[in-house]
């Protein structure tokens, strides 16, 4: 079997062992530990944006040989932050004829599915808020809610080009979330589980060798497409299209509602890239197994200080992989036309749809025919 | 009482609440996109409650079927087909909300006295918790192979049938009989679409 299981640290009962130390209860401990991994998460996801925002400018203005910002912070760093303030100083307006309770609950349930689903993101082998076992099932599942707060704000907005964005909305995102979910099926075929410390466990055998992108190259390319599309970042941003639909369902939002939108985006952008790297390149694992590089050291594996440089590893390479795949979905935004309406349909049910299932199909086989490189 | 046992009651109140006002609210709010948007609230509550009943898979299968598949889907029908027109007034309106107001709390009353008089196995069988996933897929494989078979066959046949339903190409000639079609039945009398010249 391929499947390693290294101890690696677990916070979280050193964290009680501390509390309980000090002599309170172990319910007390586990109430005071509950709070932290959320909160931490949540600053990462904020983060996470901050810097997106400005790969975003920066990038966008290299592809267009432009500067870009430059004197908000070195090198405009801190231009994402200026933003997010300018976007909290706006006036919230909700438009006269508009359902204003309808209004504000649609980038609310925008905003939250995303958040949840950064429940199972999994940074090291304890390092995650839950490893709950339906795992990557409950992300495909959350991300399933969203249509429905697009399709709140559009017709909340009473706006033809609002309603038009959040049909399109609604129906880009339940029409790519199949294919999406066939990708996932044929990952969580090889590896037996639907966890997702199970899934990168199961790549960690001979590092870059074992990733999963080898072994499904098919799934990987159809995933990054659907999950684009999920995102709805430009090849596919249809339900935003300026040219035709002003700013699709976010045409009447303003301040802070029209920020959660934003924000809502750039996490979920965030969120699908770590999710690739943990389905297809290999999670917090480094190219060559950190095992294999601390014995050639001489060190024994779980040694407190190797613990704590496999953790910093794991996280570098988490975090690392994730932005490769940001700059790559960056550069295709600023390289590549937007598709029609058709077209996009047409390629999630004709032509994604029909190879995903064949994908399924091909690696069911190939898990029978050939066990052990293909998960038993 | 612990921590948790406290925490689990909380939710189970707050739960069953959101979902009874919000099934009242689905059926008496007039607007009928609050009752679909409710509609996914109601929903969402019932994969809460699988949720303490320690059944993530069901919960989070409920969530990505009904939530996200079901209940889109009324949503978008709601709003291709939003026409504003006033529809007129059924005669005896008070009488007949008074009849049906009258069979549900019958229902509801009856429903309330078999739930009380059932002499419920209390504590209920021990959850599978994380097996979950594989029990589920050995009964499908095995006892329920056939119904599971016969309702993707029935889907298979609703699909099929929404596309006749959709297209709008219309044969000249019944297919077994032969006869001419009554052109008037067509929703589109003027000019139908007729298959044999229509531009494909």
């Amino acid at each position: 079997m391929l499947t390693t299981t290294a101890p690696g640290l677990d916070l979280e009962a050193s964290f009680e062992q501390a509390l309980q130390g000090f002599g309170l209860s172990p319910a007390a401990a586990h109430l005071l530990w509950l709070p932290l991994p959320m909160v931490l998460v949540l600053v990462a996801a904020v983060v996470g944006v901050l810097v997106n925002v400005w790969l975003e400018r920066k990038i966008s203005a290299a592809v267009q040989q432009r500067i870009g910002p430059e004197y908000a912070g070195a090198l405009g760093v801190l231009q994402p932050l200026a933003d997010g303030l300018k976007l909290v100083f706006k006036e919230d307006i909700v438009p006269a004829r508009a359902d204003g309770l309808l209004f504000t609950l649609g980038p609310v349930l925008v905003l939250i599915p995303v958040i949840l689903s950064w429940l199972v993101v999994p940074f090291g082998q304890h390092l995650l808020i839950s490893n709950v076992g339906i795992g990557i099932f409950l992300w495909i599942s959350l991300s399933s809610i969203q249509p429905i707060g697009l399709l709140m704000s559009g017709y909340a907005s009473n706006n033809k080009y609002s309603l038009l964005g959040g049909l399109r909305a609604a129906a880009q995102s339940i029409s790519y979330e199949i294919p999406l979910a066939l990708a996932v099926l044929a990952v969580v075929m090889m590896s037996n589980s639907l966890s997702t410390v199970d899934i990168v466990n199961q790549q960690t055998g001979a590092g870059i060798l074992s990733w999963n992108i080898w072994r499904q190259p098919v799934g990987f390319v159809i995933f990054w497409i659907c999950a684009l599309a999920e995102c709805e970042r430009l090849p596919f941003d249809l339900p935003e299209a300026e040219e035709e639909l002003v700013a699709g369902y976010q045409t009447e939002y303003s301040g802070m509602k029209f920020a959660l939108f934003y924000l809502g985006s750039y996490i979920n952008l965030v969120l699908s890239a770590l999710l690739v790297s943990v389905l297809y390149l290999g999670g917090w694992g480094f190219p060559i197994p950190v095992e294999w590089l601390a014995s050639w050291l001489h060190q024994p594996i779980d040694a407190p200080l190797v613990q704590l440089i496999t953790g910093s590893v794991g996280i570098v390479m988490t975090v690392l992989k994730a932005y490769l795949l940001v700059f790559l979905a960056i550069l295709l935004r600023w390289t590549t036309p937007r598709v029609r309406i058709d077209q996009l349909l047409d390629l999630g049910w004709k032509f994604l749809l029909p190879i995903a299932l064949v994908n399924l199909l091909i690696t069911a086989a190939l898990k029978l025919a050939f066990p052990s490189v293909f998960g038993g | 009482m612990n921590i948790a046992s406290i925490t689990q009651l909380i939710c189970f109140v707050a739960l069953s609440a959101t979902l009874v006002l919000g099934a009242l609210g689905v059926v008496l709010l007039p607007n009928i996109v609050y009752s679909a948007f409710l509609l996914g609230g109601v929903f969402l509550s019932v994969a809460g409650l699988y949720l303490l009943l320690n059944a993530s898979f069901v919960a989070a299968a409920q969530v990505l079927v009904y939530v996200g598949a079901v209940n889109v889907l009324i949503l978008f029908a709601i709003m291709l087909v939003n026409k504003k027109e006033n529809l007129a007034a059924i005669p005896g309106l008070g009488l007949r909300r008074l009849l049906s107001g009258a069979v549900c709390g019958g229902l509801f009353l009856l429903l309330i006295r078999v739930a009380f008089t059932t002499p419920w196995a209390l504590p209920g069988p021990e959850a599978v918790g994380e097996e979950a996933t594989i029990r589920i897929g050995e009964h499908l494989f095995s006892d329920y192979l056939l119904p599971f078979e016969l309702a993707s066959v029935l889907l298979l046949m609703s699909m099929i049938g929404a596309i006749v339903l959709a297209r709008r190409d219309v044969l000249s000639s019944d297919v077994i009989t032969g006869e001419l079609v009554d052109q008037g039945l067509i929703e589109k009398e003027r000019t139908p679409l007729l298959l044999e010249n229509s531009p494909r």
